[in-house]
């Protein structure tokens, strides 16, 4: 049941070879069952309701596409009446009172929610050790980090604990953990999802996007996903297409290009070796490949790490202790109650990044860190624009390496620059995808694809046309 | 630029955290190597380059001026930390 | 020494549109705590803010108004600071790309006018309340008033006296609600003035310190609080001191300024853009209707009272005060054949004093627009007198009916025919002999008595100027 695709299991619901109820306690028994500590939140008796729910709108063919669907959804996103912490001790209490427009879009579409996912706290970190609820295993090797921030709804989704899964991708944060995990991972266009009741880490960055174990799944969560929010000031208007329309065209004659910086020293050997294999493969179903330039890209982590920081800093300045979440005990006065609620409701990376941020915005410093990265991610689009004016899409890897091992890194800029191939496209508001490309000492690599705006069709039908022409995204670790 | 242990105290202040002698000592140094990361900014020159605050070449959208919300403080103040009589409190402020 | 006062005001108008500048929660006044705070207002995570289109336009006539460039592409930025009533842990101003730029107004202080510079107007989101005194060991906070849009108006440091500053903020606060977009309620607090104020030798050109001064909520305050501060500087220059730039608070009750305790490192704010909104970019079509929308100024309608009607420049000023006074005026004066210089006087006298007396606003007075305006052509056309009219007005403001009705019910049409007026004054004539040979020996005063006479006779109603005609030739 579980090695089902989303896509098999929306069949199956459709032509009632088994129930929503079903399947949705088969998962929930496997969720229990596991040792991966991929969930925060576990909705049991929330998600049989949701299930039967479903059913009922199945029987009276009175349901959507992914009614009945079971998933994870990320703990970043607001889910009224359950709790919402974004991972983090600031908001362990913090049951949510209002939906977020995601959570809403997929309730009415008769989704079921299964629970929340683990993540790094508020979406910092690139490995999922960063939680207050515990590191999230790789179910590939149970030593290893299953990659961050969206790690736990990536392990859901490659250990088969979930159909589908629900992340948000600030700096990689949905491409990367799928690449370790060996799954498929999508980051719309910015504005493309809606980021109302998303708990905000980078506002010009964030954005959300499906998890699943193929294109064709990606196609069918994004179509419920995107969309325009009038609650959102930087949600796009642009029309929803169907994205699963163009699954099938040829890619024949595609464009390729490959940026010779994302292509050079620190990129592993055995990495480097399959996504080379990934492309070839590409080759023969009749793309062409050139090597491009993006000369800017190198600075794209000095400009990650001064705009988000920045961001968050202000961003998180609402968690106070005053009308919700963590408050210390006893607080003597105002500034008492301040200092040690944040302090002790925030984890060290968290607190890092709003330090960078509080500092780079200060007096003094504007022009010489946030406006000037502001102004060199211009010049970072700029590079994607002349190169998609050779080319349809750019590929390339997703992470320097495969998953390595928890604990193994405790230094925080070791952690960034993991991030340099992923960053540039949160940058430029570009679409990008990670998808299964091979293995490389039996953990997962993953294949990046990233496309011009609003190419969320292109980027799929390419996916979807690589997974009929092999088989990686059908690999599970064994134990699953 | 490197930071001294008073200026990362003052930072942290700004923020309202607040770091314990080891803490200071530690964040002093990692704050120092992020800083010293982000530094390459100035390497690049971007004289005359127009900030992007945002992907999208977009302009703020209006809404109409109508109340839409009702009162809901009831479920909001249900998860709040300390409240009297519909109010949030906190230790007294002194003006 | 010579010292001159340099005063700087900065106002921050309440717009009064329906929902807040953020969020579509209700922005009206005197609700029950909280109750008016939406998720967007109480800052929960994830909440966004989406623009109300209303507050823009409201700006732009401000701006209009004070002849100022429109900054049709304008910014919102972050003003990070903690506060218990700031939800958000910041507050959503507008630094460098304010929506209304340099513009001006013209004031009058004893009888001589001067433009004062307006610097800037930027929009922003109201903090919510801090209540001290519910409990002891607690501060309590209301958050209702959170998102409530601002249009922060900032003078150029034009003014020399407090008179001044007090003339220009209620040249604003008058403007505000000619254009309906505050309702300058300075009670409830839609209407705040904040003043910087410095002194220097007089010829200098360079500013001195200045200290601002909070909490000033009415215009006899204002123009108190800065004499102290005057004062106060003064004597620290005096004295040889230095003085301090800091935030003073008003206190109305002991009249005198308190410096606020303030932190060096709380003043950091460190502004950026809001990522949470896009540049705005108003467009020429909704310039043109938001232009459409202006009511004329009330420059534009002093200037026009003037010629059109003839007015002085003092009546002209006082009807134009207060956009609803003027619309009664117009009301008033639409009616054909309206004399209306005498209809200008009467709305400016006896119906202000009335209003006044009663503490009614004009928009609610018990005589109408239209009925006064015949209660004048009554005078005009010489129906009743002028003295006469004064005791119709108290009994059309008593609600006893319309002047022709009150006129008719009391009998009080004034006596103009000739033949009955000549046949009255012959018999006082006749009556008071003595009084006729002081006339004759010049003692012209004495008209008066035989006047009086002749309106004690016909119960006032005669017409005066025939009176006095008919005696005059009878007399000599």
């Amino acid at each position: 049941m579980h090695t089902k695709t989303l896509t098999q299991l929306v069949d199956g619901l459709a032509k009632k070879e088994f129930s929503s109820t079903e399947i949705t306690q088969h998962f929930i028994n496997r969720i229990k069952s596991s040792k991966l500590n991929a969930f925060i939140t576990v909705t049991e008796d929330l998600a049989l309701e949701q299930a039967r729910v479903a059913d009922d709108r199945i029987a009276n063919n009175d349901n959507g596409v992914l009614t009945g669907v079971p998933y994870a959804h990320k703990d970043i996103f607001c889910t009224k009446g359950v709790k919402t912490s974004a991972g983090s001790k600031m908001l362990d209490n913090f049951i949510a009172p209002y939906d977020s427009t995601v959570s809403h879009k997929l309730n009415t579409a008769g989704t079921v929610m299964l629970g929340k996912s683990n993540m790094d706290e508020f979406a910092m970190g690139s490995s999922n050790e960063n939680s207050y609820y515990g590191s999230v295993k790789n179910p590939w090797n149970l030593n290893k980090i299953p990659g961050g921030s969206s790690g736990g709804s990536a392990a859901s989704v490659a250990a088969r604990l979930s159909p589908f899964a629900t992340g948000t991708d600030t700096g990689g944060s949905i491409r990367q953990p799928s690449s370790l995990c060996g799954i498929t991972g999508l980051k719309p266009t910015y504005g493309r999802v809606s980021r109302y009741g998303m708990i905000a880490y980078a506002s010009s960055l964030d954005q959300a996007g499906p998890m699943t174990q193929t294109a064709e799944d990606a196609a069918l969560v994004l179509n419920v996903m995107a969309g325009f929010d009038s609650k959102d000031s930087t949600s796009s208007d642009k029309n929803v297409e169907d994205y699963t329309a163009k699954l099938e065209d040829s890619i024949k004659g595609l464009k390729i290009g490959l940026p010779k910086e994302f292509f050079s020293e620190g990129l592993d050997d055995g990495v480097a070796e399959n996504i080379m294999h990934a492309i070839k493969e590409f080759e023969s179903m009749g793309a062409s490949v050139k090597e491009i330039s993006l000369p800017n890209s190198s600075y794209a982590i000095p400009t990650y790490y001064i705009v988000a920081p920045c961001e968050c800093s202000s961003n998180l300045s609402r968690m106070d202790g005053v009308r919700y979440g963590y408050r210390c005990e006893d607080p003597k006065d105002l500034e008492d109650l301040y200092l040690r609620s944040r302090s002790e409701g925030f984890g060290k990376e968290v607190q890092r990044r709003i330090m960078i941020g509080a500092y780079a915005l200060s007096a003094g410093y504007y022009d010489a860190y946030y406006l000037k990265a502001q102004k060199v991610r211009h010049l970072i689009s700029d590079d994607f624009k002349r190169a998609f004016k050779d080319v349809d899409v750019v590929m390339g890897p997703v992470s320097p390496t495969t998953a390595f091992d928890l604990g193994s890194v405790k230094d925080p800029v070791s952690m960034y620059l993991a991030d340099i191939y992923t960053l540039s496209a949160n940058l430029a508001g570009l679409p990008g995808m990670s998808i299964p490309a091979g293995f490389s000492n039996n953990l997962p690599v993953g294949l990046q694809l990233i496309g011009n705006y609003w190419s969320e069709s292109i980027l799929l039908n390419i996916a979807h046309k690589f997974q009929q022409q092999t088989d990686w995204h059908n690999k599970a670790p064994k134990e699953y | 630029m490197s930071l001294n242990e008073e200026k990362v105290s003052q930072i942290a202040y700004l923020a309202r955290l607040k770091l314990s002698d080891e803490e200071l000592e530690i964040n002093t140094n990692e704050l120092n190597n992020i800083l010293q990361l982000v530094e390459q900014l100035q390497e690049i020159e971007a004289e005359g380059v127009e900030p992007m605050a945002h992907p999208l070449h977009m302009s703020q959208r209006l809404r109409v001026d109508e109340v839409k919300e009702k009162d809901d403080s009831n479920n909001f103040q249900s998860i709040a930390p300390k409240t009297g009589n519909g109010h949030y409190l906190v230790p007294t402020v002194i003006d | 020494m010579n010292w001159e006062t340099v005063i700087g005001l900065e106002i921050h108008a309440q717009l009064n549109t329906k929902s807040k500048i953020f969020s579509s929660a209700s922005t009206e006044y005197g609700a029950k705590p909280n109750s008016q705070a939406c998720a967007v207002d109480l800052g929960l995570p994830g909440v966004l803010p989406v623009l109300n289109k209303e507050v823009v336009s409201k700006a732009i006539k401000f701006g209009l108004a004070v002849k100022a460039k429109i900054n049709q592409r304008n910014i919102f930025d972050r003003k990070n600071y903690f506060y218990p009533d700031l939800p958000k842990g910041y507050q959503i101003s507008q630094l460098d790309w304010p929506i209304v730029g340099e513009g001006q107004i013209e004031i009058s202080v004893d009888n001589t006018t001067k433009v004062i510079g307006v610097t800037r107007a930027h929009l922003e989101e109201d903090a919510g309340k801090s209540i001290h005194d519910l409990y002891d060991e607690y501060t309590a906070v209301d958050l209702n008033r959170a998102g409530t849009p601002l249009l922060e108006i900032v003078s150029e440091p034009d003014m020399r006296s407090a008179k001044e500053a007090v003339s220009y903020a209620k040249k604003i606060h008058e403007l505000v609600q000619y254009l309906d977009i505050c309702d300058g309620n300075m009670q409830e607090g839609s209407f705040r003035c904040d003043a910087n104020v410095s002194i220097r030798p007089a010829g200098d050109n360079k500013l001195g310190t200045r200290a601002e001064l909070k909490n000033i909520n009415s215009f006899k305050f204002l123009e108190r609080a800065i004499n102290l501060e005057v004062d106060r500087q003064q004597d620290i220059l005096e004295d040889g001191g230095k003085v301090v730039q800091e935030t003073r608070l008003y206190d109305s009750i002991k009249n005198e300024t308190r410096s606020m305790r303030s932190k060096e490192e709380a003043n950091d704010y460190r502004y950026f853009p809001d990522p949470d909104l896009l540049p705005v970019e108003i467009s020429d079509e909704l310039m043109s209707q938001i232009m459409t929308e202006l009511p004329e100024l009330p420059s534009e309608k002093k200037a026009r009272y003037i010629s059109e009607f003839e007015l002085s420049e003092y009546d002209a000023g006082v009807l134009t005060s207060q956009k609803s006074l003027a619309d009664y005026f117009e009301k008033a004066v639409s009616i054909s054949n309206t004399n209306v210089k005498l209809c200008a006087n009467w709305i400016m006298g006896d119906l202000l004093a009335a209003l006044n007396k009663e503490q009614i606003d004009i928009t609610n007075s018990p005589i109408c627009a239209e009925d006064l305006s015949l209660l004048v052509s009554r005078i005009d056309d010489d129906t009743i007198s002028g003295k006469i009219a004064k005791d119709v007005f108290k009994s059309m403001w008593n609600g006893e009916g319309s002047a022709d009705e009150v006129i008719k019910e009391k009998g009080l049409k004034q006596i103009t025919d000739s033949s009955e007026i000549e046949s009255i004054i012959d018999s006082i004539i006749a009556a008071n002999a003595p009084q006729v040979e002081q006339f004759k020996s010049g003692n012209e005063k004495i008209i008066g008595f035989f006047v009086g006479q002749a309106m004690k006779a016909t119960g006032g109603k005669a017409n005066p100027k025939q009176v006095n005609e008919l005696l005059r030739k009878k007399l000599t």
